[in-house]
């Protein structure tokens, strides 16, 4: 390997000229904290979440992020994270499962409604429903059941009809009660 | 004491032996654990035992605080196992449940002269089995913590521990004194096990044993904390992806790696075989070329930058219609069936003299088992220790193909299982971990192996398609005199390395309904060639069967305009237990009532003058019961599924919460696996390769609920559950489409064929 050559810096003694503040990289605001990605711009946000932030709650699910496992909230929005290169998200609001819940521990309601209700199977697919039903929420506060059906989200284990459940509960207003 | 048969056996069993160890915790704390050969499906004599005195599991821990840790032995794969087993435990203890935290176990293994010894017993999730066992064995776990705590508490007040009790975690005396397990603890731990088994407590006292309990994992799962096998990690991991070889006997023709090469952070590019003379399950499914890497990305990167040129074996012109044509062609021929699974009374003779006759031919597709967790595998090798993380259903299984490949003994190898990410029979093979250790051998690091969706779809062990030829004779009163069904599959477990036709009676079962209802029945098995791998699915071998039994048994009663719920009571006639060849017993009366429960539920009256269609199925699996009933509407092209009703008696239940969405869950899988799902092959390559193609039902396909019924049946022992609802839901389902559509659906999967016959 050829040794890197070190490169003249041009020095000026004018102090008018103000040097411009390195810009490499990606801002990202994720969960409310700032991070920057110097790496490859094309790199999707499932993996840099996944491998370099260490956030595994956003699950693998195919690569066209078909099963809605890899939901996210992009500016509020359910969006699958393996088609969202980071590129793209420089300066947008990302929110994971691991940011739903408050700094205090407290539960989202959607959280909340989702353990009521049992709303688990094995469990992988779960933040992938969480995301999505808070997207929906946040439309359609009182969703019907018509709205309900056009959840994205795919399960094996078959844990729609709690799903359903616990989305009607959280639109009553009752997570978090007997 | 509980009047369940087992308990008196296992009393007796135990009482020859100390069963269980007290383990030194440390810190002032009592660990409890089982002894191997006690956990062992069969009883060991003693003299075989050895020393086993080290070598014991601990399955509670309490601490000086009071905290109390219970493991859970069986793989979690979404089953409830992990809540159930430990509330089995913490009953017999009188632990306060809120105070329990729940660890997976992970493999228990130790090494026995090179041999292995499973510490924890049976470790399997899936299939029915874990609840059951634990009830066999668990229960002595608790009960015994109980015993030393009591022990403890009664020397220290002085009194006989007789005349003590407990509550939710506290020993109480008769005069009021309190005192907490944590403060207990200690001095348990100094106490020998008694002689004898301390006595289970009375059914009449269970305190958390057939009460709701939500899952123990739920607060991390919602939260993104749990930690399925994908996302755990070793600091310097390499991430793996694979190009896998489209046909399992294919080989590579040709390789250019060096775009792959020159892909920022990918590091090597390394070539899998499978082991010759190994079983499939055991060993690489497919050839295949790895692409090591820093991360996922660089790696996924350098496999679409691969140049490969498979070339394909022996299985290269299979396809998934020209074995179908096969197997309609044997069964219309005059050769012998593969295996007779079954021959009561004398089918050809009462045939002959049948005042009627009704014939019907079913067909199930291929399935995969598409887990949403796909295949992964986390491994670190050192010299002398394999450190992995596996999302496995039996680690013991898992294990064998590391000893084999690493050489390691018994107890250098460990395996960690944490929650996993659907099972339903995939990860009872273990290709996937071959892969892995064969790569951290080869790249001397740690690796992190994941399989992208596709592969999963791709490389699975899949359940055979199936071709059911029925045939019924009646008398004048309507009465079944003789059933005879023919098979044709390719067999249902490819993996023993072994003929086809060696392996398995298939997907046919021989106590699977009417069998023991009808005085001439037979059941024929065919078996198909093919070099597609098969593996056991969720619900095998009842899921294929029943859709044919239970939709003939529909047209049967339909051919003499009768009620099927009537035609169904008269087949299961009175209340009574026969024998089945299996073992056990199938009841009867309690099958019957699990048909009546639905049929009442959804007010089965209507079924002839309804708008829309109903329709009804049961089956028994190993001493369990379960009916669907289920109403749907067609909307010009549109199926709607109106209403499904699902009851079961699984005897007694442990967590009624998981076991109604268990029902509910497998209910929604069947009926999704039932309109939509089907794995087609052409040139020996599979051509289903995600979720578009294979399509998991919608929320807007399933009902919006699933109605559960459970029977309380606490004076029987508990069944298991974890696929009980699968196999009636599709024939419930058929059913009902019949009554709506008049278009009976003898194919599956039902909305291409309905739509194809309307």
């Amino acid at each position: 390997m050829a040794p890197v050559q070190a490169q003249a810096v041009p020095v000026t003694t004018d102090s008018s000229v103000v040097p411009e503040r390195a810009r490499d990289g990606i801002d990202l605001q994720i969960n409310g904290k700032h991070y920057r990605h110097t790496g490859d711009p094309q790199m999707p946000l499932l993996w840099y979440l996944r491998d370099v932030l260490r956030l595994t709650g956003t699950k693998y699910g195919g690569q066209h992020g078909e099963n809605g496992a890899d939901l996210v909230l992009l500016d509020g929005k359910a969006v699958s994270a393996i088609t969202l290169p980071l590129a793209k998200l420089a300066d947008k609001q990302i929110v994971t499962v691991e940011g739903l819940a408050g700094n205090d521990g407290s539960l989202h309601p959607v959280q909340q409604a989702f353990v009521d209700e049992d709303a688990i199977g094995c469990g992988y697919c779960t933040p992938g429903w969480l995301i999505a039903a808070i997207d929906l929420l946040r439309r359609k506060p009182h969703p019907g059941d018509d709205d309900i059906d056009q959840l994205p989200n795919l399960c094996g284990c078959g844990c729609q009809t709690r799903v359903r459940r616990a989305i009607k509960r959280v639109a009553a207003g009752k997570a978090g009660q007997p | 004491m509980s009047n369940d048969p087992t308990t008196a056996h296992n009393q007796i069993r135990l009482s020859r032996r100390r069963f269980l160890q007290v383990l030194a915790g440390t810190a002032g704390a009592l660990v409890v654990g089982i002894r191997v050969a006690d956990a062992a499906a069969a009883p060991l004599p003693l003299a075989l035992l050895g020393d086993t005195f080290y070598d014991l599991g601990a399955y509670v821990r309490i601490d000086a605080d009071g905290n109390v840790l219970i493991g859970a032995r069986d793989p979690d794969t979404g089953t409830g196992i992990a809540t159930s087993l430990p509330r089995i435990i913490a009953d017999e203890l009188d632990a306060d449940w809120n105070r329990v935290s729940v660890v997976p176990l992970g493999l228990g293994v130790t090494d026995n002269n090179g041999q292995p010894r499973w510490t924890y017993g049976r470790q399997v999730g899936g299939g029915g089995g874990s609840i059951p066992a634990a009830w066999n064995d668990l229960r002595q776990i608790g009960a015994t913590a109980r015993w030393l705590l009591l022990q403890a508490a009664a020397r220290r007040l002085g009194v006989p521990a007789s005349q003590l009790r407990c509550d939710a975690g506290t020993v109480i005396a008769p005069d009021g004194r309190r005192f907490t397990y944590g403060n207990l603890a200690a001095d348990a731990s100094k106490i020998a096990l008694p002689t004898s088994a301390p006595p289970l407590k009375n059914a009449a006292n269970y305190r958390l044993i057939g009460k709701p309990a939500g899952d123990v994992d739920a607060r991390e799962i919602v939260t993104g904390l749990t930690r399925y096998a994908i996302d755990e990690h070793y600091g310097d991991a390499l991430v793996a992806v694979l190009a896998h070889c489209p046909w399992p006997d294919g080989t590579l023709a040709h390789i250019d790696t060096t775009d792959t090469l020159a892909v920022k952070g990918v590091l090597k590019v390394v070539r899998l075989r499978p082991e010759p003379g190994q079983p499939l399950g055991s060993t690489v499914i497919a050839p295949a070329v790895a692409v090591l890497a820093e991360d996922t990305w660089s790696a996924l990167q350098g496999r679409e930058k691969l140049k490969l040129e498979w070339k394909p074996g022996a299985s290269g012109s299979e396809s998934s219609y020209a074995l179908e044509q096969q197997a309609s062609a044997l069964l219309a021929g005059k050769t012998d069936p593969t295996t007779r699974v079954r021959n009561d009374g004398n089918v050809d003779a009462v045939s002959k003299k049948a005042a009627r006759r009704l014939d019907a031919t079913y067909y199930q597709p291929w399935l995969a088992h598409a887990t949403a967790e796909p295949m992964n595998c986390l491994v670190r090798l050192d010299k002398d220790r394999a450190s992995l993380v596996v999302p496995t259903q039996a680690p013991q299984k898992a294990w064998a193909v590391v000893q084999r490949l690493t050489g390691l003994s018994p107890a250098q190898i460990d395996i960690r299982v944490p929650r996993v990410g659907g099972g339903y029979g995939r990860r009872l093979d273990h290709d996937y971990v071959a892969e892995a250790v064969m790569l951290a051998r080869a790249v001397d690091k740690p690796v992190r192996l994941l399989w992208t969706r596709g592969q999963d779809f791709d490389h699975d062990y899949y359940r055979s398609g199936s071709v059911h030829q029925l045939s019924a004779v009646l008398d004048r009163k309507r009465q079944v005199l003789g059933w005879n069904q023919r098979m044709a599959s390719a067999s249902a477990l490819s993996h023993r390395n072994m003929p086809d036709n060696r392996l398995w009676t298939s997907e046919l079962h021989a106590d699977q309904l009417p069998a023991a209802l009808v005085p001439n029945y037979r059941s024929d098995w065919y078996a198909l060639d093919s070099a597609i791998p098969r593996g056991p699915m969720r619900g095998m071998p009842h899921l294929s069967n029943a859709f044919a039994v239970e939709s003939f048994i529909d047209e049967i009663a339909n051919s003499m305009k009768e009620d099927p719920l009537v035609t169904r009571l008269r087949m299961l006639g009175a209340p009574r237990e026969l024998p089945l060849s299996a073992g056990g017993t199938l009841d009867t009366g309690r099958l019957a009532n699990v048909l009546k429960l639905v049929a009442d539920r959804i007010e089965w009256k209507n079924w002839l003058h309804s708008v829309n269609g109903l329709g009804i199925a049961c089956w028994h699996v190993d001493g369990a019961y379960v009916a669907h009933a289920i109403e749907v509407a067609m909307q010009g092209q549109k199926l709607v599924i109106q209403r499904v009703v699902c009851a079961a008696d699984v005897g007694r239940v442990i967590n009624p919460l998981g076991l109604e969405g268990q029902l509910a869950g497998a209910t929604l899988d069947a009926l999704s696996t039932a309109l939509n799902l089907a794995i087609t092959f052409k040139d020996g390559q599979i051509q289903e390769h995600n979720y578009k193609d294979y399509p998991l039902a919608s929320m807007a396909q399933l009902p919006n609920v699933v109605e559960v019924i459970i029977v309380p049946a606490d004076d029987r022992p508990p069944a298991g559950a974890s696929f009980l609802a699968m196999p009636t839901a599709a024939p419930a389902l058929a059913n009902a489409v019949f009554r709506a559509s008049a278009v009976r659906v003898r194919r599956l999967p039902l909305m291409k064929e309905l739509l194809r016959m309307l």
